[in-house]
């Protein structure tokens, strides 16, 4: 195990439920201040991950610290740390939003946390619903509250399970705002989503796990800059035919160009030479810049 | 008591506080209905104890009834409900320990049991005028029944997957034990068979002992009630304790 200092440490994590192994052998560090992405498809064991992290289940082996400090020996220091939003849109409904959070705070063993609890509710553009019951809030307004629980007692590491799922775009961009500036703060952020640019755009690190195990794990800028499928398009000059070996790897667009699926950028400066060497005229080249969801594809096909 | 322990007592109080019409005045009226019916039709009738009528017989027994039943009921929906609809996870990722999670749900579910054994006691005030020769042992025995009966409610509401389970825990466990360990009648009336039954029945010596305290005279000493009456509870207890340190159905 190493930096002891780390905000999240997971070493050699196993979990199983039955015959089915949830994670096997995970290892990842995340450091304090980071805004880490924790990527997969449904089943890759993310949540479970979360689960273990937050105490809601126990590894069958392996060690899990938060800010260091053992969530089973020491799970008390380990959960004031964290602060977990998560993926169902729970709520109880017999308080209202204020209620909810006061009582939230003194479970956390805060008493008079109303300043804070006001500054959450303002900066989540909750304060006109301080005092409405949870029922009556609309799907976005109770993401939020899951949100603000989470802070009540200022954790340094927040993990958010897919916490825009559902979500309208205009809440999505708040929230994203706002969980920024707590990055900004300090705050280690670690990000489960399905919405891949929304990784891209915020993460600086991010693992990717598949049936349990860790598949990728490493910058985001290292991790787009993986050699893996370049798209090219091409208008073509005249009524002219692609050479044969191209055609295998080429379709026509719905805007009437040919698009090149070739291996990696290498092969694009191959494919253009051949092109130029067959007397191929070319009116319009674009090279489609691979996103993080062609490098989770592509690192998810090659883990299969 | 530690901050987190006082916050999750209040918000289960607050939880039926604010729902007191269902949780507190309903089986309030239906204590009432019992007492109407069964004196009226059998308070020239019976005679259990000498010099004690059916009614004042009846009185203590209802009490007892409801605050066992609602205590139960405290803490058993609290927790089905709070699994069923997921928000459970809040009383589970703070720092709360296992010890402090049973305690709140304990002393919650003994206030209820309480507060709705206080509201059946004051409305039969009209109808029945009771001794109360050691009061002292009714607080014992109502505290105590209480805490058993919210003990097994939180063993219950942990167990149950479903709203049905825990319907039917209430209705061939709770209920039975209830009804059959002297609420409405002395066992001294039973045949010997269903007497030696009665004897198993820990409810019996909760109902048995909280009696004594108001008539001074019971089916049993109210010493061996409040025996088996604590020996269940320390018996619940561990066994609740044990199954929260394991996270059994709350953390897998």
């Amino acid at each position: 195990m190493s930096d002891p200092s780390a905000a999240l440490l997971i070493d050699g994590v196993c979990k199983r439920y039955g015959s089915l192994q949830a994670l096997d052998h995970v290892s990842l560090t995340v450091r304090q201040g980071e805004f880490f992405g924790l990527l997969g498809p449904n089943g890759a064991g993310k949540t479970t991950l979360i689960s273990l992290l937050a105490g809601l289940g126990r590894a069958d082996s392996g060690v899990i610290r938060v800010m260091g400090h053992d969530v089973v020996a020491d799970y008390r220091d380990a959960r004031r740390n964290l602060g977990v939003v998560p993926q169902e849109l729970v709520f109880d409904p017999f308080f209202t939003v204020r209620e909810t959070l006061r009582l939230q705070s003194g479970y956390f063993g805060l008493r008079r946390n109303d300043d804070w609890i006001d500054e959450i509710l303002h900066h989540l553009d909750l304060h006109t619903k301080a005092d409405v019951n949870m029922r009556a809030l609309s799907g976005g307004m109770k993401r939020r509250v899951l949100v603000a629980q989470a802070l009540v007692h200022r954790p340094p590491v927040i993990v958010l399970d897919e916490p825009t799922a559902g979500v309208d775009v205009e809440l999505r961009q708040g929230l994203w705002a706002f969980v920024r500036d707590l990055n900004r703060q300090g705050h280690t952020i670690v990000l489960t989503t399905h919405y891949l640019e929304e990784a891209e755009s915020l993460c600086g690190r991010i693992a990717m796990l598949k049936q349990g195990r860790v598949i990728a794990l490493d910058n985001t800028t290292n991790l787009l800059a993986r050699p893996i499928q370049q798209t090219l398009r091409l208008r073509l000059r005249g009524d002219v035919a692609l050479p044969a070996d191209l055609r295998a790897v080429a379709r026509a667009t719905a805007d009437g160009r040919v698009a090149l699926v070739l291996e990696n950028a290498d092969a694009v400066s191959a494919c253009l030479a051949r092109l130029h060497a067959a007397g191929v005229g070319l009116e319009e080249i674009e090279l489609v810049r691979p996103d993080l969801e062609d490098v989770f594809i592509s690192i998810m096909r090659e883990a299969a | 008591m530690s901050i987190a322990l006082r916050t999750l007592l209040y918000k289960e109080v607050l939880r039926f506080w604010k729902v007191g019409f269902q949780t507190v005045g309903a089986p309030v009226l239906t204590a009432l209905l019992y007492l109407l019916v069964f004196s009226h039709v059998l308070d020239r009738q019976v005679e259990v104890y000498g010099g004690v009528s059916y009614s004042a017989f009846l009185v203590p027994g209802l009490v007892m009834m409801s605050l066992l039943q609602n205590a139960f009921s405290n803490s058993s929906s609290s927790l089905i409900q709070s699994k069923v609809t997921g928000n459970i996870v809040f009383v589970l990722l703070p720092p709360i320990s296992y010890r402090e999670f049973y305690a709140a749900y304990v002393l919650a579910a003994v206030i209820r049991g309480l507060v709705v054994g206080a509201g059946v006691w004051l409305v039969t005030l009209w109808f029945v005028e009771l001794p109360y020769a050691h009061p002292l042992w009714i607080l014992f025995f109502a505290t105590l029944g209480g805490a058993i009966l919210a003990s097994l409610g939180v063993i219950a509401g942990i167990w149950a997957d479903k709203f049905d389970q825990l319907a039917a825990f209430q209705n061939f466990v709770v209920m039975p034990l209830t009804f059959l360990s002297g609420v409405f009648y002395s066992i001294h009336s039973l045949p010997a068979f269903w007497q030696t039954v009665s004897h198993v029945n820990p409810f019996f010596y909760m109902i048995d002992g909280f009696r004594y305290g108001f008539f001074g005279q019971s089916d049993v000493s109210p010493w061996i009630s409040a025996l088996v009456a604590g020996g269940s509870f320390v018996a619940l207890t561990h066994a609740t304790l044990n199954m929260l340190a394991r996270g059994y159905k709350l953390r897998s």
